[in-house]
């Protein structure tokens, strides 16, 4: 009988990236073509992991823009609005099988570029990009049934400018309702993660969608002010920062855009004494350090009551400890690197003034690699409700932990933000789960569950955290007149 | 000589003087006083959000069948003093058959969204079919407390359909109502005074929309703005004003004497949807079929 | 007796339990990828954490004997590999298995307390654990009186184990849920939380004979109990997933459970065990994969 305790260390196990396929150059894709930046401008794409270079982004300037809208009108008069809806769907369609059979190449070149788990990339992003066209495509011929109550209208062309914390997953998010929806589109990417909208530009070329339907034009912020301030655009949506969002909605007032906002978060996790203990700690840990907390409905403001706090806190310590952190491209890695260096310095500040501010820290003791950028999971607890750290949005695997003693007290403090994206229930009781769940000022409530998405269901917030929504039939609206 | 009459303004239920203590005459198309009116002032403004505000828990969480039978109520009042309004409207400027039409119709509307109270939700709502196992439903909720501006150009319908939308949404209102026709709007808050209506789920001001608007657009505590017919300076410096806590702004040029100039599309303007998710335990191998 | 006063009522209440959320983080335990030394090691540890069984009608001496031999004697042609952990027999075998095993160090386990249904009088369950241990039987493998758990007699199942462990001695006790039967993880979590209160060095799955057995979602739910367990004692109790576990990826799947839930120190054949009869061979081919870089054939491997 083996008597000693076996120490057994899991062998790395990377996924390979000998079969992905990516140019040292890319250009902008304009009216089906790729066309080089008219100032010939270029930025690097680095690897978070490794901070090595992966490729050279064009910088697009207005002038390539301007490009881009007038090749995105000209699809839309000539072609795309006046295309049998049938017919366009075909074409989403078939966009959704060209990426899932480039689905693992997908996967791989979104951990590269953004840093996340290949795991997450793998059975997240990628899926969910692909689902998103599917489910879309088959609204492109139904939308009187959508909306039987009035006469509708695609809206025209639409600027759509995306973040970089789910690069692909978003560009989809953004394509498909506008497409189905009879709308050509002007997308930029996240200046940190533009390869899969690139690669998604490479499948667009291979469906044979007609020219000019969706441009893609890479760049920094300048490159959307370009699209936001063009006044041949008709609609205007936005995934990203609270204060980017209220800079484009400054822009485009007076004017006749249509303005969709997804913006920040500082979302509330609740736990109930009587909740399901374990999975409420999955939901926490899924909660905050999904996507090394790169997430806008991140859980990130955790309420435990108090009776079960000490418990809660003890067991969320010992599961954050068998989290695996270190290079996203291996398949048992649990956290990956933060997106970019400026994400990281910022995350740091906050872990910064979390303990100037005396609550106490704990950090998963895990060696981080040498290179690279990488933020331990961190949980304050000890936090008031008036600590910076508990009111702004850190977009990293920070969390802070607040306790409770009344169902009252809870529904106060979580509506006490100016943000309302997303919130997490956990109880066993159901109709304590419908009095939060109605009370909570928030568009997505996830009840005994957290950090679930669905090409089907709805996405967006109340407040602060902007309007519209993304996904299923309400997703829809956002894309019409 | 006719005594002018002096109309106050209505916040939270109360019938004040405005807090800066003026008023302005307002006068019918012959250039004749016809009364005294509130100049309400920024102070009216953060006192009408405040009670807005107060007003919204109760309100937006009442049953929506009650929110129906207090509208229904509204348009019973209104019918029962049909001759003041059309007095009124008459005294602005309305021909007698004008004015009798406008205020049919406006009882009329009002009728008509005492009937959505219980009904938009469900047209709003949807169950989503997720693709795991997950009960997924969205469901719409009010959007919050509602800044109104007035139609300018209209003194009874315009207020009933800018106003009725949004509290038969369950939200709450502030009003600023037309400066050269305001007199439907305060004798409409007696109305709203004796139809069981919760204080503060309308709030109603009479003055300048120039000097009043600019507070109410840049108010934290207001969650959306409705204009309608204003400028073009007007609804771009709203845009503005609004943008610090991304109030949701709606600009609408509609006839409100036209009778399709109403429906679900201006209650679904001032509703939140809300998406709920919950797991679906499945234990076994039981189905449906047995 | 009422119920405040009894041991039973000492036990703290049990969690409820979201079966999604187990299905959720369960799938996580499946994406771990084990390759090379740690997929060996890996294969190795559970070749010497299996209890080598049969629990049949037909079970004859003849047929016991030659897989006590097996257990002793997995892949002759491949030094360095493990015995496994122990043979599991019924009462009436363990004798036989004493002789063939000789003094080997693998270990004979006896079911008992009238295996599988449990459905018998309280004094013929004593009965039955008595005559395995007198027949040399070093660990007992009894089921719970799921009836009694159904009825609401939680007590009875309680006071039930406590006197089978109290027979047992230093002999270890593993206590049979049967979950299959069980249904739901609430009722498998305060069936755990019963045993381990009531003594249980071991808690075990299934019998072998009801479907499902040793899923996933219920072994975690146990090592979720045995956790707790030792959070608030500092008490180590063992687990044993029997039935169903037929293959290396699910076993190693299953270690990687034991290793994120409970650490280390759980994984040896003291703190863990495989109840099975056919997965010992799918590990050696995996194995002998591993060794020679070549896909394996059954023809290869002996089956006793």
């Amino acid at each position: 009988m083996t008597e000693s305790n076996n120490k057994w260390e899991y062998a790395p196990s990377l996924e390979s990236t000998s079969h992905i396929q990516l140019k040292e150059r890319y250009d902008l894709f304009i009216d089906g073509k790729w066309v080089k930046p008219s100032d010939n401008r270029y930025f690097s794409s680095i690897n978070p992991a490794t901070e090595e270079k992966i490729a050279e982004i064009a910088w697009a300037s207005d002038a390539d823009v301007d490009l881009a809208v007038k090749a995105a009108r000209k699809a839309y008069t000539e072609v795309w609005s006046v295309m049998k809806p049938s017919e366009r769907a075909k074409y989403i369609f078939r966009i959704a099988r060209l990426m899932q059979e480039k689905a693992r190449e997908l996967a791989v070149i979104e951990t590269l570029d953004g840093g996340k788990p290949i795991r997450e990339s793998r059975d997240i992003d990628i899926p969910l990009a692909c689902n998103h066209f599917f489910y879309y495509a088959g609204w492109a011929d139904k939308l009187q049934d959508a909306f039987p109550q009035r006469n509708i209208q695609s809206l025209g062309v639409a600027g759509q400018i995306i973040p970089w914390n789910f690069p692909l997953l978003m560009a989809a998010w953004k394509i498909a309702p506008a497409l189905a929806a009879g709308n050509t589109v002007v997308l930029k990417p996240a200046e940190s993660t533009s390869l899969t909208a690139l690669k998604l530009a490479e499948i667009i070329e291979a469906s044979g969608l007609p020219a000019g339907v969706v441009n893609i034009v890479t760049g920094h912020g300048d490159t959307g002010a370009a699209i936001v301030n063009h006044p041949d655009i008709d609609k205007i949506a936005f995934t990203g920062s609270t204060s980017v969002g209220k800079l484009i909605q400054k822009a485009v007032a007076g004017t006749a855009k249509k303005v969709s906002l997804e913006l920040g978060g500082k979302s509330a996790n609740i736990v109930l004494e009587d909740a399901p203990i374990d999975q409420a700690v999955e939901g926490i840990v899924n909660g905050i350090f999904f996507n090394q907390g790169h997430v806008c409905c991140a859980g990130s403001r955790l309420y435990v009551q108090e009776s079960i706090a000490d418990e809660v806190v003890r067991k969320l310590k010992q599961r954050m400890e068998s989290l695996y952190l270190g290079n996203p491209l291996d398949k048992n890695t649990d956290i990956g690197a933060i997106n970019s260096k400026e994400q990281l310095q910022t995350i740091e500040k906050y872990v910064e003034i979390g303990k100037k501010e005396g609550a106490d820290m704990y950090q998963v003791t895990c060696e981080l690699p040498a290179k690279g950028f990488y933020c331990r999971p961190t949980i304050f607890t000890n936090v008031a409700q008036s600590s910076v750290i508990a009111q702004e949005e850190i977009f990293g695997p920070v969390l802070t932990v607040q306790t409770f003693r009344t169902i009252d007290e809870v529904i106060q403090k979580a509506n006490n933000s100016p943000y309302g994206l997303a919130a997490g229930v956990w109880t066993d009781k159901g109709s304590r789960i419908f009095n939060l769940t109605s009370k909570l000022r928030a568009g997505v409530v996830w009840a005994n569950t957290y950090n679930k998405f669905d090409p089907a269901s709805p996405f967006g917030g109340y407040k602060e955290s902007g309007f519209g929504r993304e996904g299923g039939l309400h997703g829809l609206e956002a894309y019409l007149k | 000589m006719n005594i002018l009459k002096t109309y106050k303004i209505y916040i939270g239920g109360q019938f004040p003087r405005t807090e800066s203590g003026r008023t302005y005459v307002v006068k019918n198309s012959s250039g004749d006083p016809i009364a005294n009116v509130c100049q309400s002032s920024k102070k009216d403004i953060r006192n009408a959000v405040q009670a807005a505000r107060k007003a919204f828990g109760t309100w937006s969480e009442r049953s929506a069948f009650n929110r129906g039978q207090i509208l229904y109520r509204m348009a019973e009042m209104l019918d029962g003093r049909k001759a003041q309004f059309i007095e009124e409207l008459m005294q602005q400027g309305s021909s007698a058959d004008a004015a009798a039409q406008e205020i049919e119709r406006s009882i009329d509307r009002i009728v008509y969204y005492a009937g959505w109270c219980d009904k938009y939700q469900q047209l709003l709502s949807a169950v989503n079919p997720v693709n795991s196992s997950h009960f997924n439903f969205s469901v719409s909720e009010s959007t919050g407390v509602v800044g109104i501006v007035a139609d300018e150009a209209s003194s009874l319908i315009g207020i009933i359909s800018q106003l009725m939308p949004v509290i038969a949404g369950g939200n709450t209102a502030v009003l600023i109502a037309s400066e050269s026709l305001p007199l439907c709007s305060i004798s409409f808050a007696e109305v709203l005074e004796t139809s069981d209506l919760p204080a503060g789920v309308v709030n109603i001001l009479t003055g300048s929309a120039d000097e009043m608007l600019p507070t109410l657009a840049e108010h934290m505590d207001v969650n959306a703005l409705f204009l309608s017919n204003a400028s073009k300076e007007m609804v771009k410096s709203t845009q503005l004003a609004a943008v610090d806590n991304l109030k949701r702004v709606l600009v609408l040029n509609e006839d409100w004497t036209d009778e399709s100039a109403q429906g679900i599309r201006f209650i679904s303007c001032f509703q939140e949807i809300k998406t709920t998710w919950h797991p679906i335990e499945q234990i076994g191998g039981a189905t449906s079929t047995y | 007796m009422t119920a405040q006063n009894t041991p039973y009522s000492t036990i703290p209440t049990s969690p409820t339990i979201d079966k999604v959320g187990v299905e959720e983080r369960v799938a996580r335990f499946q994406t771990r990828s084990i390759k090379g030394p740690a997929k060996m090691q890996g294969l190795s540890m559970v070749l010497s954490m299996i209890d080598l069984t049969t629990l049949e009608g037909k079970d004859t001496p003849n047929k016991v004997r030659q897989m006590c031999y097996k257990a002793q004697h997995l892949h002759d042609v491949q030094e360095g590999l493990p015995t496994v952990a122990a043979v599991c027999v019924y009462p009436s075998m363990v004798a036989v298995a004493r002789e063939a095993l000789k003094d080997s160090s693998i270990k004979i386990a006896s079911v008992s307390t009238a295996f599988p249904s449990g459905q018998a009088p309280f004094e013929v369950k004593k009965m039955d654990t008595q005559f395995a241990i007198e027949s040399g039987a070093d660990e007992i493998d009894m089921v719970i009186s799921r009836g009694k758990f159904f009825a609401g007699e939680h007590n009875f199942v309680f006071d039930e184990i406590a006197a089978v462990k109290e027979i047992c001695g230093s002999k270890r006790l593993k206590v049979i849920l049967e979950t299959g039967e069980l249904a739901s993880l609430d009722q498998v979590r305060r069936a755990s939380d019963i045993a381990i209160h009531a003594g249980a060095d071991f808690i075990k799955t299934s019998t072998g004979k009801i479907q499902p057995a040793a899923t996933m979602q219920v072994t975690y739910t146990m090592l979720m109990a045995i956790r707790d367990h030792f959070d608030r004692t500092g008490k180590m109790v063992g687990m044993k997933p029997a039935g169903g576990i037929s293959t290396s990826k699910l076993a190693l799947h299953n270690l990687v459970m034991v290793k994120e839930i409970l650490g280390d120190a759980w994984l040896s054949n003291e703190w863990f065990r495989f109840g099975a009869s056919s997965l010992a061979n799918d590990v050696l081919m995996q194995y002998m994969k591993q060794v020679t870089g070549k896909y394996q054939s059954v023809d290869y491997f002996t089956i006793d």
